[in-house]
């Protein structure tokens, strides 16, 4: 209910596992969602409207993840400025709900399932994030993106797996940012 | 053991808000139309796809148990159904977990 982001979960989990101090854990995991600060520049700008109270935008970013993100990313063009952010709070307590709920679930039901419906269960997040992000290639700068970053990525990884999806961004992100400017001007 | 558990997640939960917060801040002097706000925006596609790639490709937990041509099989068929079901997001995410298992059955 609090952390609400993958990656930096597992690595608690890891640290935890190791012995790792509190100040590890800290920045073990503020490392791996350092990613959450772009997606929330690049998301909150178009939901930013001076009739509303600051305390929602304060308090809404905690829904940031990427379905919710990848929603209002695909949506926010057809709802009045005014109201995006009540729409996004929508969008983000309905997937941080059935996270927790999915959570409760699959924590009791794992002891029963056999390990194959358990492989296919892990793909289905990644299969659905992926064909949200191709479906989102709607201009060159963000299809530059979405490619640069698969390909960076894995990369990267082979340089230091733990920088590799943050590094794997900002070369990926700064390349397509350039080639959607060059093709613009 | 508990209290550790406790503290660990006050502290990632404090981890993770601090990203996102700070982001809202950075927001509040940024215009959507800027080019700042336009390299951002590439800078989190990019990154997201990155994590699902190193997700696919070099998984953790139970999803590294799966072989990467199992894993590619079910990738690349699975953006074939998106593609031709007009990018309909429900076949291909039912199929891609009804295709692992079985392929991670039978490979």
């Amino acid at each position: 209910m609090l952390t609400y982001a993958l990656p930096g979960s597992l690595v608690m989990a890891e640290s935890l596992l190791v012995g790792a101090s509190l100040l590890n854990i800290f920045l073990a995991v503020w490392f791996v969602n350092a990613r959450l600060y772009p997606m929330t520049v690049s998301l909150f700008p178009l939901m930013m409207h001076k009739s509303q109270p600051k305390w929602k935008y304060y308090f809404s970013c905690h829904f940031i993840a990427v379905s919710a993100w990848l929603i209002m990313k695909s949506n926010y063009k057809n709802i009045k400025k005014k109201h995006r952010i009540d729409f996004w709070i929508g969008i983000g307590s309905a997937t941080w709900t059935t996270a927790v709920i999915g959570t409760f679930i699959g924590f009791y039901s794992s002891d029963y399932l056999d390990k194959n419906i358990m492989i296919g269960l892990a793909i289905l997040n990644p299969i659905y994030f992926l064909c949200m992000m191709v479906g989102a290639m709607k201009t060159i700068q963000i299809g530059a993106s979405v490619i640069l970053g698969l390909l960076l990525g894995p990369i990267f990884y082979f340089l230091s797996p733990e920088w590799s999806i943050l590094l794997g961004g900002l070369v990926g992100g700064t390349i397509a940012y350039f080639i959607g400017e060059l093709n613009v001007s | 053991m508990s209290v550790n558990v406790v503290l660990a997640i006050l502290v990632t939960s404090l981890a993770t808000f601090s990203s996102r917060f700070l982001g809202v801040i950075s927001s509040e002097g940024i215009k959507e139309t800027s080019k700042l706000f336009r390299w951002f925006n590439c800078l989190a596609y990019s990154t997201l796809a990155a994590l699902i790639a190193r997700t696919i490709i070099f998984p953790v937990g139970v999803l590294s148990d799966a072989s990467y041509f199992s894993r590619a099989t079910v990738v690349l068929f699975c953006l074939f159904i998106f593609f031709i079901s007009k990018r309909n997001f429900v076949y291909p995410t039912v199929i891609s977990a009804i295709m692992m298992a079985l392929l991670s059955e039978h490979l």
